[in-house]
């Protein structure tokens, strides 16, 4: 059967949900082979092979972490070579961007970058590919003819099922050239990590605009009443009020989540870019003619101020029904 | 020191954006075009970093309107322009584009002095795939910095944060190197009056792949290696339900999610 290569997205060992998503998709193109670089196998071992991984690649040594991205492509150049994989799969992780660039150009194969799907082609050709381009404006479809097909899967691509794999673990030794030991991370804070669910992964969204005023109090009961995601508008995150990393748009994330709500956010554009194939969206806005009523499936025009908390009330209070003990 | 800094001519998209069903690519005459936004972050950190003594050179490759794009980037201050240009391009993909600026990144620094810094935007606001500036680090065989939030040069060694989702990183490397940045980076000035006017006496030459040596057969639509097989306008959404809050919109909020199953 086809082997397909799925660059494992971690940290220390802990699985993120998208290598789930991304297992999940290859056990649909052939048998999943997991690639796992860096330390933590013994935490991820579980769970890969749990989504279906029928092999389980560890690539570790000080070169793999120690320096930027170069070691990593080189070593999953030489997996390549080895293993003549159907397709490789990775993340949608600025990292990972990076190793599928340089892989491309390394192994001479074509790129797709933030497919939304990936299906079976025609036999023993590429993977017929899903795309969603210009703010969600078009949807397309592409192979790669050329090389070893390299697909940047976005998150919530598909629901992640279990189904257990073989999991036969090797171990692969790495030769690093002299040239790959050139960028090298000198310094690392990780960051606190908020007890909401990551903003790409998330199912629900609550979102901020420039009509918070700044106050994001609001947004974040509803996004807590909800189990969200927060994110804010370019606006906000201009204006300081909540952090970049939590920018939806064009120059921030693209979110697709189950349910998007958008408050205080007028829809321009960008904002759109970032938002727009999320499954229902509903909007809380002070002006009528806001753009964003436009992509709505319910909206309500009023001041966020008196909306919000009146919606985050209601939904304790029917939460209360529903669970009485919780 | 020499500073390339690559920039990409985009449809505008506030505009409508679309494609050319005869061969599945990007409509470029059909919809006004303008500098890709996200690249005039790498042209103002350029300058910073050149100061008065070094020099930015900009880069593009594509169409004659691709020029345009240059031009914005000689008015906010850049000091010369290299415009790529050949019929043979049309249709090229990342991996070709990447070829194509390596060569021309070279060509630069074989006539006027060697390239320390090649900058670049994050990605472009059309195809926004993200991956030119590392496939052009790549071909070049130079390191690479992504996503660079802040730059410092000091001697040869150039420092970046960037600000990651998981953590805060610190990454080194030395000249010279491709470093992409974000649009948390900087405030882009606007062209002044008087840049603009002196953009009009500035250097710019356009290039042939002939020139650069680039075979022909390696670039274009035809010898991509991705190809798109089909692309469907996204149904516009129909408009839902738009309530006026009169006193009740958070409840009726309420209501339709449980509606809908998400309480």
């Amino acid at each position: 059967m086809n082997e397909i290569l799925v660059l494992v997205d971690h940290v220390d060992g802990s699985v993120r949900k998208t290598t789930t998503e991304l297992l999940t998709l290859a056990r649909t193109l052939g048998a999943p082979s997991a690639v796992f670089i860096g330390t933590g196998i013994d935490s991820a071992r579980a769970t890969l092979t749990s989504y279906g991984a029928e092999k389980i690649y560890v690539l570790s040594g000080a070169d793999l972490t120690e320096y930027l991205v170069a070691p990593k492509t080189e070593a999953l150049a030489q997996l390549v070579k080895q293993t003549s994989p159907a397709a490789v799969l990775v993340p949608s992780t600025p990292e990972a961007r990076e190793v599928a660039a340089r892989l491309a150009v390394k192994t001479g194969s074509g790129l797709i970058t933030d497919a939304v799907d990936v299906q079976p082609g025609a036999p023993g050709g590429s993977p017929l590919t899903t795309q969603s381009v210009f703010a969600g404006g078009y949807t397309v479809t592409a192979t790669v003819p050329v090389g070893t097909p390299i697909v940047v899967v976005k998150p919530n691509a598909v629901t992640p099922e279990q189904a257990a794999g073989a999991g036969v673990e090797q171990s692969v030794e790495v030769v690093v050239s002299d040239a790959a030991r050139t960028a090298r991370i000198v310094k690392r804070e990780p960051r606190t990590r908020s007890a909401r669910p990551e903003l790409t992964e998330a199912e629900i969204v609550v979102s901020g605009g420039r009509g918070t005023g700044g106050d994001f109090t609001d947004v974040e009961a509803l996004a807590d009443a909800l189990g969200a995601a927060v994110g804010a508008s370019r606006a906000a995150v201009d204006s300081g009020w909540y952090p970049h990393s939590y920018q939806v748009g064009q120059t921030g994330k693209t979110v697709s989540p189950q349910l998007y709500v958008a408050t205080g956010i007028s829809g321009a554009i960008q904002h759109r870019a970032g938002m727009q194939t999320s499954k229902t969206i509903v909007a809380v806005n002070k002006d009528a003619d806001a753009p964003i009523f436009e992509l709505v499936d319910f909206g309500v025009v009023g001041d966020l101020k008196s909306v919000l908390p009146q919606a985050t009330a209601a939904i304790g209070r029917a939460q209360g029904l529903v669970q009485p003990d919780g | 020191m020499r500073i390339v800094v690559c920039v990409k001519h985009v449809p505008d998209a506030t505009g409508k954006r679309t494609f050319d069903p005869a061969d599945n690519t990007v409509d470029r005459a059909g919809v006004d075009g303008l500098l890709s936004e996200l690249d005039e972050y790498p042209i103002e950190e350029a300058l910073r970093i050149a100061g008065d003594d070094g020099e930015v050179v900009v880069l593009t490759v594509g169409p004659d309107q691709a020029l345009d794009a240059a031009r914005k980037a000689l008015q906010m201050g850049a000091h010369a322009a290299v415009h790529v240009c050949d019929d043979a391009l049309a249709g090229s993909d990342a991996p070709a584009t990447s070829l194509v600026l390596a060569k021309a990144v070279e060509k630069v620094g074989d006539s006027g002095g060697a390239v320390g810094l090649v900058l670049c935007g994050m990605a472009s606001t059309d195809g926004a795939m993200g991956v030119v500036p590392a496939m052009l680090a790549e071909r070049l065989g130079v390191p690479m910095l992504t996503f660079a939030a802040e730059v410092s040069v000091d001697g040869d060694l150039v420092t970046v944060r960037r600000d990651g989702d998981v953590a805060i990183e610190t990454v080194e490397a030395r000249l010279p190197l491709v470093v992409s940045v974000t649009d948390q980076i900087n405030e882009p000035r606007y062209p002044s009056f008087k840049g603009i006017m002196a953009a009009k006496k500035k250097p710019v030459e356009t290039w042939s792949l002939a020139y650069l040596g680039v075979d022909p057969n390696l670039v274009g639509l035809a010898a991509a290696w991705s190809q798109v097989e089909a692309f469907t306008a996204r149904p516009p959404r129909s408009q839902g339900t738009v309530v006026i809050d009169e006193g009740d919109g958070g409840t009726k909020l309420a209501d339709y999610l449980a509606a809908q199953k998400f309480i």
